[in-house]
């Protein structure tokens, strides 16, 4: 059997990442409320076809890794009037997600 | 501006206001359950992909998306892909609605 041509993994658990910001139009899997925002790595989900290209019938290869990313409420909504501790995950393909730079996080 | 003008699509709700969450178990009409059923055997054959049925859905346009019930939105995505892929036409899924619309109005009012 052939090998599934995919991605390599580049975020480990642990690590910061940042949402891309973009807007293009389609079958995307990346919520609107999480775009720009910045979250930590919480585990790798596995790798799988990229759902933008099998919701046109195309074969998602090469696969991309999916992760679970946390974020703090506090971040993601301004008037968020929960905890300060409170966080939310949602599962983002590895083509959205950016490193963010430790000079970024000290900054 | 927006966050409509800045590319946000209409089904992509999430954090927006939407009143209490409705927690009430309800029964499934039986076209409810043929749609699901359609829509898994389809899966099966390979005839269509559930991120198809996903972008179907979110390209219903606001109006649409907001006025149909779950399943509806499912059956108007699961025609829209079998049409797109071949697999019937525009005119048999015509003529098949105008056969079933005029055998209902032979029905006497339930």
């Amino acid at each position: 059997m052939s090998r599934v041509p995919e991605f390599a993994a580049r975020h480990r658990p642990g690590d910061r990442v940042r949402v891309r910001a973009a807007a293009p139009p389609g079958h995307v899997r990346t919520p609107w409320y999480v775009r720009g925002k910045s979250g930590t790595v919480e585990r790798l989900c596995g790798t799988f076809g990229n759902p933008e290209e099998l919701a046109y019938n195309r074969s998602g290869e090469p696969r991309q890794p999916l992760y679970r990313v946390r974020f703090r409420q506090r971040e993601l909504w301004p008037d968020y009037r929960g905890r300060d501790h409170d966080t939310v995950e949602v599962e983002i393909y590895q083509h959205w997600l950016e490193p963010v730079s430790t000079a970024e996080r000290e900054a | 501006m927006s966050d409509e003008e800045r590319g946000r699509l209409h089904h992509d709700m999430g954090g927006l206001p939407a009143g209490p969450v409705e927690r009430a178990e309800h029964d499934y009409a039986p076209w409810e359950k043929r749609v699901d059923a359609l829509m898994t055997l389809l899966s099966r054959h390979g005839l269509l992909r559930v991120d198809e049925l996903r972008r179907n859905i979110e390209g219903l346009g606001a109006r649409a998306y907001d006025r149909m019930s779950y399943y509806e939105r499912w059956m108007a995505a699961v025609s829209a892909i079998l049409i797109e892929r071949g697999v019937i036409s525009i005119d048999d899924l015509g003529r098949k609605m105008a056969e079933i619309e005029a055998a209902r109005r032979q029905e006497p009012a339930a």
